[in-house]
C-alpha cells in the first residue's frame, strides 16, 4: 500500500498524546485541562484508526472503538464543564491550583 | 356480770389514750388514767357484791367466752371467768389500784415522764385485771406477759440511773426464766388434756382416764415455777429487791400487792391441778418453797438499811407465807392472807413513799424523829406495820394465824419455820419504824414534812380496810366474834372447788397457835423497840444486832446469793460470751475478711488486665489507625494535578517493570 506509513500516524498521535498529557498536568485553567483531556482522547482515536486501517482493514472493531471514543468524550466535556461552571459559581475562579476541596 | 370484759378494757382504752394523744398534757393523763381505774373499780365491786349474793356461783361460775383461733381440730376461746376466788382478788386488785392511782398523782409530781408513768400503770392494771379474770391459761398467760413487760418499764423508769436500767433488766430476765417454764407446763397441760379452758382441764386433770399423774406433776411443778419467778420465792427472788429501784407507787403497786401475788393466785387459780397427782406431791414441793423463802427473806429483811427494802424482803417473805399455806392444802388461809397482805403491804409501802417524799433519802439511818414531823404517815404506817407483825385486830393477824393454824394441824416443821418468821417479821417492822419514826432527827437539815392530802388519803383509806378487812376472816368458832361474824369469807371462798370434790379446811380456833404467834410478835416487837428504839441511835453508830458477827455479814448480803450466781451463772455466761466472741473475731471474721481481701487481690488482678491489655489493644489499634491517617493525608492534596501526576508516575514505574522483564 503506498502512501503514508503506519508509523507516521503512530508518532503523530504519540506526540498529541504528550502535548495532551503535559497540558493536563501544567496547565492551571481548568478549560485547559479539559482541552488536553480531549487531545488524548483523540491521539487514542488517531491510534485505533491507524491499526484498524493497516491491520484489520476487513473488521469494524477498530472503527466502533473510535465512535465510542469519541461518544465518551462529548459526554465526558459536557460534565467537565459543567462541573466547571458550578465551581466557578462557587469560587469565583477556574484556577486549579485553587479548587482543593478534597484536600485531607 | 355481762360487762365483766369492761373490767380490763377501761384501762387499757387509758393507756392507748395517753400514749397516743395526751402525752404532752400530764394532768390530762392522769385523770384518764385514774378515770379508767375508777370505771374498773366500780364495775369491779358491783361484779363482786353480784358475785355475792349469786347462790351456786361455785358450782356454775359466770363465763364469757368467744373463739379466738382454731388450732388444730378445735378452736382456742378466750374469756372471762368470774368464780369466788376471781371475784375476792378483782375487789382487791381494782381498790388497791385506785388507791394507788390516785397517790402517784402526788408522788410523781413533776416527773418529766408523767404522762407516761399513767399510761404504763395502767397498762399494767389492765394486764393484771385480765390475769384475774382470765377463764383459760392462754390468757392468764398473755396478761402475766404484760404485767411482767409493765413491771420491766416501770422499774427502769429512771434509766437514767444505771442501777434502775440494770433492776429493770435483772426482774425482766430472772422472771423470764419462771415464765417459760411456766409457758412448758401450760403446753404439758394442753397436750394432757387437749384444753386451754380451766373449766375443762379440773375436771381431766381428776380423770386417770384421760391423764398421766405423773405428766400432772410435772406440769405443776412448771406452772409452781412460773409462780416462784413472779412471786419472788427462792431461788428466783432476787429480782425483787433491785426492783426498789422503780418509783415507790410502782413498788407499791405492782411489787408488793398485785403482780407478785400474781403467782400466789396462779397456784390457787391452779389448785386442781396441784391436788390431781397423787398424794400431791406437787404441793409439798410449794409448801416447802414457801415456808423455806419465808424465813430466809424475814431474815435478810433484818438486817437491811434501805427502808424499800426492808419491805421488799418483807414481800418475799409474806408471799413465801402464802405459798406454804396454799402448799399445807390451806386454800382459803392463802388467798385471805394474799388479800390482807396486799392492802397492808400497799399501806406500808405507800407510807415508805411518803417517807421518802419527805426526806428524799431510802436509808433509814437518816431518818428518824418523822413521828413529830409527818403525824398521818406515821400512824398508818404504824397500822400497816403492826398488822404485819400480826398483832391483833389487825387483818394480818386473822390472816397469819389463819396459816400458822393450818400449818400446825398439818406440818409442825413448817409450823415452826413460819413462827420464827413472824418473830423475825415484828422484829423487823419494829426495827424499821423505830430507825425511820422514833428518836430525833438524824439529819435535821433535810426538813421533813408532811406529804399532800393526795397523798395522805390513800394512807388513811388503806389503813382504815387493814383495820377492819380481819374481821371477815374471823374462824367460827373463835369466842364471841366467831358466831356473830361467822366468817363469811371461808363460806364464800371455800366452796370455790367445791365442785370437784375439792373441799377447804376452814381455819379453826386453836388457842395454843394463838397464844404462841401473838407472843411471838409481842417479843418481837418488844426486842426490835428494845434494841433500836429505848435508847435513840446516832447517824454512824453500829448497828446493835451488828454484835451477832459474821452472822449479820451474813445476812447483810443477802446469803451472798446475787454473789453466787454472779459467780456460778453470770461469769461462766460472760465467760463463754467471750470465747464466742474471740471465735467470731478470729474464725468467722478472719474467714471473712480473708474472702474480702481475696476478692479484692483478685479485682487488682483483673484491674491490671484490664489497664494493660484490653486497654491497650484496644488503644494500639486506634493509635495505629490514628499514626497511618496522619501520614497518608499527606498525599490527599485535592489538587487534581497531583493525582494525575501520580498515576503517571505509577504508569511509568509499572511500564518500567513490564519492560524491564
Amino acid at each position: 500500500m503506498s502512501g503514508v506509513p503506519l508509523s507516521w500516524y503512530l508518532t503523530l498521535a504519540t506526540v498529541l498524546f504528550a502535548i495532551g498529557l503535559y497540558g493536563t498536568l501544567s496547565r492551571k485553567n481548568a478549560v485547559g485541562i479539559l482541552m488536553g483531556i480531549e487531545l488524548m482522547l483523540n491521539a487514542v482515536n488517531i491510534n485505533l484508526i491507524a491499526f484498524w486501517r493497516f491491520i484489520t482493514p476487513h473488521l469494524l472493531t477498530g472503527q466502533i472503538f473510535a465512535v465510542f471514543v469519541i461518544t465518551v468524550a462529548a459526554s465526558e466535556v459536557a460534565i467537565g464543564l459543567a462541573l466547571i461552571l458550578a465551581i466557578y459559581r462557587q469560587k469565583k475562579t477556574i484556577d486549579i491550583e485553587e479548587i482543593d476541596l478534597l484536600k485531607g | 356480770m355481762d360487762l365483766v370484759w369492761l373490767v380490763p378494757l377501761f384501762p387499757v382504752l387509758a393507756f392507748a389514750a395517753i400514749i397516743f394523744f395526751t402525752n404532752r398534757s400530764p394532768n390530762l393523763s392522769a385523770r384518764l388514767a385514774i378515770l379508767g381505774m375508777a370505771l374498773s373499780t366500780v364495775l369491779g365491786l358491783w361484779i363482786f357484791f353480784q358475785a355475792l349474793i349469786t347462790p351456786g356461783l361455785a358450782e356454775h361460775p359466770f363465763r364469757l367466752t368467744v373463739n379466738w383461733f382454731p388450732a388444730g381440730s378445735q378452736a382456742v376461746a378466750i374469756g372471762f371467768l368470774v368464780d369466788p376466788l376471781a371475784a375476792i382478788v378483782l375487789a382487791m386488785v381494782t381498790t388497791v389500784c385506785l388507791a394507788i392511782f390516785i397517790y402517784s398523782q402526788g408522788y410523781m409530781h413533776a416527773d418529766p415522764r408523767y404522762s407516761r408513768f399513767f399510761a404504763y400503770i395502767s397498762l399494767f392494771a389492765s394486764g393484771m385485771l385480765g390475769f384475774v379474770l382470765a377463764d383459760n391459761l392462754l390468757l392468764a398467760f398473755l396478761s402475766w406477759e404484760i404485767m411482767g413487760l409493765c413491771s420491766y418499764l416501770l422499774i427502769g423508769f429512771w434509766f437514767e440511773r444505771p442501777a434502775a436500767a440494770n433492776a429493770a433488766k435483772k426482774a425482766f430476765i430472772t422472771t423470764k426464766v419462771g415464765d417459760v417454764l411456766f409457758f412448758l407446763g401450760i403446753l404439758l397441760l394442753w397436750f394432757q388434756t387437749g384444753s386451754l379452758a380451766f373449766s375443762e382441764i379440773y375436771p381431766a386433770v381428776q380423770n386417770l382416764a384421760i391423764v398421766d399423774p405423773q405428766i400432772v406433776f410435772i406440769a405443776g411443778l412448771l406452772i409452781f415455777a412460773g409462780a416462784i419467778g413472779k412471786s419472788a420465792q427462792f431461788p428466783l427472788h432476787v429480782w425483787l429487791p433491785d426492783a426498789m429501784e422503780g418509783p415507790t407507787p410502782v413498788s407499791a403497786l405492782i411489787h408488793a400487792a398485785t403482780m407478785v401475788a400474781a403467782g400466789v393466785y396462779l397456784i390457787a387459780r391452779t389448785f386442781p391441778i396441784f391436788l390431781a397427782a397423787s398424794g400431791s406431791p406437787a404441793l409439798i414441793w410449794v409448801a416447802g418453797i414457801g415456808a423455806f423463802t419465808a424465813l430466809f427473806a424475814a431474815t435478810i429483811g433484818l438486817a437491811q438499811n434501805d427502808i424499800k427494802r426492808v419491805l421488799a424482803y418483807s414481800t418475799i417473805s409474806q408471799l413465801g407465807y402464802m405459798m406454804a399455806a396454799l402448799g399445807l392444802g390451806g386454800f382459803v388461809a392463802g388467798i385471805f392472807h394474799l388479800i390482807a397482805h396486799a392492802f397492808f403491804k400497799a399501806l406500808l409501802f405507800l407510807g415508805a413513799g411518803s417517807v421518802i417524799h419527805g426526806v428524799n433519802t431510802n436509808d433509814m439511818w437518816e431518818m428518824g424523829g418523822l413521828r413529830k414531823k409527818m403525824p398521818l404517815t406515821f400512824w398508818t404506817f404504824l397500822i400497816g406495820a403492826l398488822a404485819l407483825a400480826g398483832i391483833p385486830p389487825l387483818s394480818g393477824f386473822w390472816s397469819k394465824d389463819e396459816i400458822l393454824g393450818e400449818a400446825f394441824l398439818h406440818n409442825p416443821l413448817i409450823w415452826g419455820t413460819l413462827t420464827l418468821t413472824a418473830f423475825l417479821t415484828a422484829l423487823y417492822m419494829a426495827r424499821q419504824i423505830s430507825l425511820a419514826f422514833l428518836g430525833q432527827p438524824r439529819k435535821p437539815e433535810a426538813h421533813p414534812h408532811e406529804s399532800p392530802p393526795v397523798m395522805t388519803l390513800p394512807l388513811i383509806f388503806l389503813a382504815t380496810v387493814t383495820l377492819f378487812l380481819g374481821l371477815v376472816g374471823v374462824p367460827d368458832d373463835f369466842p364471841v366474834l366467831g358466831p356473830i361474824l361467822g366468817n363469811p369469807f371461808h363460806r364464800f371462798l371455800g366452796e370455790n372447788f367445791a365442785p370437784l370434790g375439792i373441799e377447804a379446811e376452814a381455819g379453826t380456833f386453836q388457842p395454843l397457835v394463838l397464844t404462841i404467834s401473838v407472843a411471838v410478835a409481842l417479843s418481837g416487837l418488844f426486842l426490835g423497840w428494845f434494841l433500836y428504839g429505848r435508847k435513840p441511835l446516832a447517824l454512824g453508830q453500829p448497828d446493835p444486832l451488828a454484835r451477832l458477827g459474821p452472822v449479820w455479814t451474813f445476812l447483810q448480803n443477802k446469803w451472798y446469793i446475787d454473789e453466787i450466781y454472779n459467780a456460778l451463772i453470770i461469769q461462766p455466761v460472760i465467760r463463754l460470751a467471750d470465747i464466742l466472741r474471740s471465735f467470731d473475731q478470729l474464725v468467722v471474721d478472719g474467714l471473712v475478711n480473708f474472702s474480702g481481701k481475696a476478692t479484692a487481690s483478685f479485682a487488682e488482678f483483673n484491674r491490671l488486665i484490664d489497664v494493660y491489655i484490653v486497654d491497650g489493644a484496644v488503644n494500639g489499634i486506634g493509635r495505629v489507625g490514628n499514626f497511618l491517617g496522619q501520614e497518608l493525608r499527606l498525599i490527599q492534596t485535592g489538587q487534581v494535578q497531583n493525582y494525575m501526576l501520580i498515576v503517571l508516575i505509577s504508569i511509568l514505574m509499572l511500564a518500567g517493570l513490564f519492560i524491564a522483564q
